[in-house]
């Protein structure tokens, strides 16, 4: 169980967040003009590495805010934790 | 007692303390400190099990927590009755109760015994070959497998005892409290660190605190004596927590672990009342110092099992520490120096040493000429090729090694004996290390495992990092903790080490045997009865990653997890295979070290606590009131209120009648209510919702329908516009915390720009429903001062208005079709408006209902439920609900997805009305709905989501989802059931009052 340091609140253990998957995939602005293809890849295409990887976490049991993460999936290391809105700190 | 095996001034045992237990039905006597192994040894007890699969008597074979054989039943209390304990671990204690474990009728004799003689037919993997064939038939052998598998008996009632968990911090964790450990947290607490030592023993110190011999020295003083002032010492350190009989479990990322503390497990029963049996450390450490040392080696030879043989150095433990022999006439078989100082602490006692067969032809050591000069005699380069004796070890025979020690050569000779001490060298206790996530590496010299890469901010010290004699062991432990913590303080200076041992050792994972290999039985796993054989086997097979083999042959799959014989197993893959050690990897070592009861795993989260019980704030009422209550979520609602005899069908075909022709009352406290406010709160509602909200007037409510991103329905539900800028948004009971969870979700992601702020306010308030034609009357009499008629208070509006002083707000609005007032109003008031309206409702017999009514009530209008008439494949097209879908908005949630090519697709499943031609006839929710039962396969074309009889309108009425059922209303379609084809007609999902008049009706 790894701990996470929320930028709200502080290190806090695992277990009182959420996990919310890959981040920086945005919602597109004008849903309508795209085909279903473009939607699709949206909707529903996501990575799953084995290595670096940039995810959502929320402070569900907690401020319930949610923020960024770098995380290194092959040994849990967190990289950067980093608000919403922000580039990632790290490459 | 016949014999005298046990000798006085041993440092653990108390011998003016005598106890008496029972090893199965018979009564012993052993001393306060002994472990159940020690005290039967002293008995001259060795036999104490049966083997797995081959049913072998099986003797106490280690003086720890690796022992694969001794491990028993303990108590025969069936509450407090548990399996697979270690002999070896458990201290005894007056009224201590055991027996032998997967044996029958008794461990002398063994109907499974057979096994063994049947063992030619019983190869690896035999059930695998045998009872896959013919496939259909597992069920039949599993029944008979499974009833002859398995070690102990589980407890068949709840378990009495109290278990606990606690939360620990530190600067610097050590496990193991050996001389490394002791050494390290010396260094730790001194320095200002806070420090936790644990240790799975009673005692600390390890294996060095009865290490009492001449040719083991520290600065001059006999190590134990120097060991036992450290102790002292630290005991007084004030940074330094220690505690005993804890045992780490699990080393997870992040220095997070778990150990077991164990509290009372070797008190007199009649001391236990109340207290904490076990607690569960939850540990975060800053740093972690392993030293939890190393567990020997047996040796592979034919028929290793036998009872009486030992391992050396458990051998010298029950010697040294506990004052009791293994036997009157021993013999040592080993490839290294350390089984010489077992010879010497025997000697020292006057116990027969028979002999020593040492694998190596040179042998250098002050500790072997200290053995000779004693007349031990010595066979230097000779290999045990058997043993003798059944229930225990009375013989064995020996030849000489090859050069190449491949095989073995010259005549055999037979000695006699009734135990024997071996010796493989040393294996570091990685198991915790490698748990966090560390990789090893392979040194070829002594052919050890040890630490290579930290995953985390710990290290190794000690014989768990490979640092195996005393020099390397005091003088690496402090320079490299120093190091580590970052300190330069110590008190350790230099050492002045004398050890009689020479590092030399003689590495031959197989020992060469007469008898060809088929022919012999050399246990690698002694608990899972995995031999030599069935690896060779199982690799000529085909097997070849370690992790294949494992599970092939079981080797190490036993509840000691192969600790004493993954080595061997890891050799003899590597020398048939032709590889180099370390090539093939590890198994992996998985959490925990040693077997966790459940209750240590859960805790106080038992029977209530196991998980949160929501109440409403009228449940006190639905109690007294004979409700039966339904688990929503976490929630506990009414279910229905049965009267005198009823049963539930009766009493629910009153409520429903009841709430459509006079009056009903149902307890909506459960529905989730999040309160929105911000300028931009309808822009939000836009968003989120499939229809428009822009223009719903201040006091206005209404029905809203959330899709997920894919165009899926998610929830649903009533939202009122309190003012210009405040919603309250009501969602389904269950889906409450997941839509706040979305809503939030895209307020902070995707539209941080608007001005919304979310608060859930499900628990502010009860929400009191009362419906039916009779209900205006009854709210207005509970509230006076509002005026409830149809012109001022209309469908799907709301008022703010007070009963007596109490601000509320009334919605009328309904989930039955009849006329309905829903009175939100401070939770702590709920009961007593409740009650109130009970008391005004009663002359227009007000009836409460629960859930399953207002499930059938809702079933008559069609009105759908988020999660059974749905799940997340419909979208609001599906469900017939095209009019709730806005065509003017832009975008919502969802949006995009509902012209897909898959979304728009005719033949999806639609949610349809079915009724059956026989009215009577109640259709079962979740049977399957298809057209044509002579085709073969038959096309299912969807199922049931709702069914009920429905007393409104005296015939049965269902729901269903059918694929293209939308152009079928009329058509005939069967339920194929167990013993009989249903056939029903697809209808409109709106079955009663679809002009809505009911919404105004006068009486």
């Amino acid at each position: 169980m790894f701990l996470i340091n929320c930028p709200f609140c502080g290190e806090r253990e695992q277990s009182e967040f959420k996990a919310g998957g890959e981040a920086h995939i945005e919602r597109p602005k004008q849903p309508t003009e795209l085909s279903d293809d473009e939607w699709a890849e949206f909707l529903f295409m996501r990575k799953n590495i084995k290595g670096v990887q940039f995810e959502r976490w929320n402070h569900a049991h907690g401020c319930r805010k949610w923020f960024n993460i770098v995380r290194d999936t092959s040994n849990d290391q967190i990289k950067a934790v980093y608000k919403m809105g922000e580039k990632p700190p790290v490459k | 007692m016949s014999k005298n095996l046990r000798f006085k001034s041993s440092k653990q045992v108390d011998e003016t303390y005598r106890i008496s237990f029972k090893f199965n039905n018979k009564t012993y006597y052993g001393y306060k400190g002994d472990t159940l192994a020690s005290a039967l040894l002293a008995n001259d007890i060795h036999l104490v099990g049966r083997s797995f699969k081959y049913h072998r008597p099986r003797g106490i074979m280690t003086a720890g927590s690796e022992e694969p054989n001794a491990i028993i039943q303990l108590h025969d209390n069936t509450s407090r009755t548990e399996p697979n304990v270690r002999a070896t671990e458990i201290e005894i204690y007056e009224g201590l109760v055991a027996s032998s474990q997967n044996c029958w009728p008794s461990v002398n004799f063994d109907i499974g015994g057979i096994n063994n003689i049947l063992s030619p037919i019983l190869p690896a993997g035999f059930y695998y070959k045998t009872f896959m064939w013919p496939k259909s038939f597992w069920e039949k052998y599993e029944y008979f497998i499974r009833k002859s598998a398995g070690l102990g008996k589980s407890p068949k009632e709840a378990d009495p005892d109290i278990y606990e968990h606690k939360y620990i911090h530190c600067d610097v964790l050590i496990i193991g409290a050996g001389i490394s450990g002791i050494m390290a947290a010396k260094i730790s607490a001194k320095n200002g660190l806070k420090t936790l030592l644990v240790d799975e023993k009673s005692f600390l110190g390890g294996s060095t605190i009865y290490d009492n011999s001449e040719f083991s020295k520290i600065n001059n003083q006999i190590t134990s004596s120097w060991l036992e002032k450290e102790i002292n010492e630290i005991s007084k350190l004030e940074n330094l927590e220690i505690k005993t009989r804890t045992s780490v479990a699990a080393f997870h990322g992040y220095n997070f672990l778990l150990a077991r503390e164990n509290l009372t497990d070797h008190l007199p029963i009649n001391q236990r009342e109340n207290k904490i049996r076990h607690r569960l450390l939850k540990i975060r450490a800053k740093k972690v110092i392993s030293a939890t040392g190393a567990i020997e080696r047996p040796l592979i030879f034919d028929n290793n099992d036998r009872p009486g043989i030992l391992l050396s150095s458990a051998i010298k433990k029950y010697i040294d520490l506990y004052g009791v022999a293994c036997g009157e006439n021993n013999i040592l078989f080993t490839n290294n120096d350390t089984a010489y100082e077992t010879a010497l602490s025997m000697v020292q006692r006057g116990i027969k040493v028979n002999a020593i067969i040492d694998n190596r032809e040179e042998i250098d050591s002050k500790l072997s000429y200290e053995a000779e000069k004693n007349n031990i005699r010595i066979f230097k380069g000779y290999t045990v090729v058997d043993t003798y004796g059944y229930k225990r070890i009375n013989g064995l025979s020996i030849m000489e090694l090859s050069k190449d020690g491949q095989k073995v050569i010259g005549k055999k000779i037979r000695l006699s004996c009734d135990s024997l001490g071996v010796s493989g060298g040393w294996t570091p206790a990685v198991h915790l290390f490698t748990q966090s996530g560390g990789k090893l590496k392979f040194r070829e010299d002594d052919q050890v495992f040890i630490p290579n890469k930290y995953p985390s901010d710990q290290l190794s010290i000690g014989s768990c990092n490979g640092d195996f004699s005393l020099e390397e062991i005091t003088t690496n432990t402090v320079s490299s903790v120093k190091k580590f913590l970052n300190v330069n303080n110590t008190d350790y200076k230099t050492f002045e080490i004398i050890t009689g041992i020479n590092k030399s050792k003689r590495n031959i994972w197989l020992l060469p045997s007469d008898k060809i290999l088929g022919k012999t039985k050399s246990f690698v796993d002694f608990q899972n009865d995995a031999t030599a054989k069935d690896i060779k086997l199982a690799l000529r097979e085909g097997f070849r990653s370690i992790e294949h083999v494992k599970r092939y042959t079981t080797t190490g799959m036993g509840t000691d997890q192969g600790k004493l014989g993954n080595m061997h197993a890891l050799g003899i893959i590597s020398e048939t295979a032709g590889t180099k050690m370390g090539e093939h990897g590890t198994t992996t070592f998985r959490p925990p070290y040693t077997p966790l009861t459940f209750g240590t795993i859960v805790g106080r989260n038992v029977g209530e606590f196991f998980d949160i019980i929501r109440r409403t704030p009228i449940h006190d009422w639905h109690v007294e009131n004979n409700a039966k209550f339904e688990n929503v979520g976490q929630w506990k609602r009414a279910w229905y209120y049965p009267k005198a005899n009823e049963n539930m069908h009766q009493a629910v075909q009153r409520e429903s009648k009841a709430a459509r022709d006079c009056a009903g009352i149902l307890d909506a406290s459960t529905l989730g209510k999040i309160d929105i406010q911000g300028t931009d709160a309808s822009e939000f509602l836009n968003r989120v919702y499939t229809n428009a909200w822009s223009k719903l007037a201040i006091g206005k409510c209404r029905y809203g329908l959330m899709l997920n991103e894919d165009g899926m329905v998610y929830d649903d539900g009533v939202t009122t516009r309190l003012d210009e800028n405040h919603y309250i948004m009501t969602t389904t009971t269950g889906g409450a915390a997941n839509v706040l969870g979305k809503l939030e979700d895209y307020l902070q992601t995707e539209w941080p720009e608007l001005d919304v702020y979310l608060s859930s306010v499900t628990d502010h308030y009860a929400t009191i429903s009362v419906c039916g034609p009779h209900s205006k009357k009854i709210v207005s009499k509970v509230i006076p001062d509002l005026d409830f008629s149809d012109e001022k208070f209309p469908h799907m509006s709301f008022k703010n208005t007070k009963i007596g002083q109490v601000k509320c707000r009334v919605m009328r609005i309904s989930f039955t079709g009849e006329q309905s007032y829903e009175i939100n109003i401070q939770s702590n008031y709920g009961k007593s408006v409740w009650e109130k309206c009970m008391e005004e409702g009663k002359d227009f017999n007000i009836t409460p209902y629960g859930t399953e009514t207002m499930h059938l009530l809702r079933a008559e209008k069609g009105f759908i439920i988020v999660g059974q008439d749905t799940d997340a494949t419909m979208t609001p097209i599906d469900l017939q609900m095209d009019w709730i879908v806005s065509k003017k908005k832009y975008d919502f949630i969802g949006k995009r997805s509902l012209y897909r090519s898959d979304t728009i697709k005719d033949d999806r499943k639609q949610l349809v009305g079915l009724l059956t031609e026989n009215p009577e006839e109640v259709l079962e929710e979740g049977a399957q709905i298809v057209a044509d039962i002579k085709k073969s396969p038959i096309e299912m074309l969807g199922h049931v989501t709702s069914s009920y009889y429905s007393p409104n309108l005296n015939k049965s009425i269902a729901l269903g989802v059918v694929k293209g059922g939308k152009k079928m209303i009329g058509q005939k379609l069967i339920i194929p059931m167990e013993n009989k084809n249903i056939n029903v007609t697809v209808a409109d999902p709106v079955f009663l009052d679809k002009e809505g008049e009911r919404l105004n009706a006068k009486l």
